[in-house]
């Protein structure tokens, strides 16, 4: 069995998209972290400032896929065909934190939620809810 | 309303230079009336979000629709507000194809005193052939008096 650090890594080594938003993932065991720290290119109120509603979804859709290959392992990126998106708080000039809970995992379709946090995990600042089209591996 | 509508088409321009995440994407808004707005993000490589295919990542979709909606709602006030996105709902129908710029035309359909009710889609040639569509609700007002520098203080403790 590969493991799901090692392929989590190199699935976010090989997306462009991935490193122009300077995303992580960290892993305490099966436990995953999204880890967005802060950069000028995230803002996208300059006034307040706040970081764009845009990135924090992105973010959010990205925590969910990692999620499912950690999980499940997929022997191809899942695809997004709906998301849902709260917005709670304003997303301030600070490191953000995901973390997403697969719902329910089927043959062709996983449920997936995932909340944004910054400073204080009990006030998230952002929520999606998400169906991704999903190949697990075992069937590849 | 003429004049309304140039205000505005100066302000969103304001709104896109001044937003370091629209500059990151050199988003850039295409045109503005009364229908609504349509912006702009070129095809660019570090957007990829499938290196196998070279398809730009849902996250770029869905900034671009963010972004385009909050416009429309801008055009679809009468006086200048703040605005904050409630909620936004994306279906994503298709993969944008490799190599092409996406756009998003966004319509505000509904203001209420509080509330403003967006629809928008994101296409890469023609926006009756969608890559994904949204919804998305925005409150009016939002600052609630903060104003500049206010998410530099520290938030008072929950």
């Amino acid at each position: 069995m590969s493991d799901p650090a090692e392929s989590v890594d190199a699935m976010l080594a090989r997306i462009p998209y991935a490193r122009f938003l300077g995303l992580r993932i960290e892993l305490a065991g099966d436990e995953m972290t999204a880890i967005l720290p802060f950069g000028q290119h995230l803002i996208g109120n300059p006034v307040l400032p706040a970081i764009h509603g845009g990135v924090l979804g992105a973010f959010m859709e990205m925590t969910a896929m990692a999620q499912l290959l950690v999980k499940e392992g997929q022997a191809r990126q899942p695809r997004v065909i709906d998301v849902s998106i709260e917005y709670l708080r304003s997303g301030r000039p600070l490191t953000t934190y995901a973390r997403a809970e697969i719902k329910k995992v089927g043959r062709r379709i996983a449920n997936v939620h995932v909340e944004a946090w910054q400073d204080q995990r009990a006030a998230p600042i952002a929520a999606l809810r998400g169906h991704f089209l999903v190949t697990p591996t075992e069937r590849a | 309303m003429s004049d309304h509508l140039d205000a505005m088409r100066n302000f969103v321009n304001a709104m896109n230079q001044g937003s370091p995440h629209a500059i990151a994407l050199k988003m850039e808004t295409i045109s503005l009336d009364a229908d609504g707005a349509t912006l702009r993000v070129p095809y660019d490589e570090k957007l990829i979000g499938d290196p196998d295919t070279g398809v730009i990542a849902g996250g770029v979709v869905t900034a671009l629709l963010d972004h385009a909606c909050g416009q429309a709602v801008h055009t679809g006030l009468t006086e200048f507000k703040t605005i904050a996105t409630l909620d936004l709902r994306i279906d994503y129908m298709r993969p944008a194809e490799p190599g092409k710029d996406i756009f998003a035309k966004a319509h505000c359909y509904k203001v209420t005193r509080s509330v403003a009710f967006v629809r928008a889609v994101a296409y890469d040639v023609d926006p009756s052939d969608p890559v994904a569509a949204a919804q998305a609700a925005f409150m009016l007002d939002s600052s609630g008096g903060r104003g500049f520098g206010a998410n530099l203080k520290d938030r008072k403790p929950k």
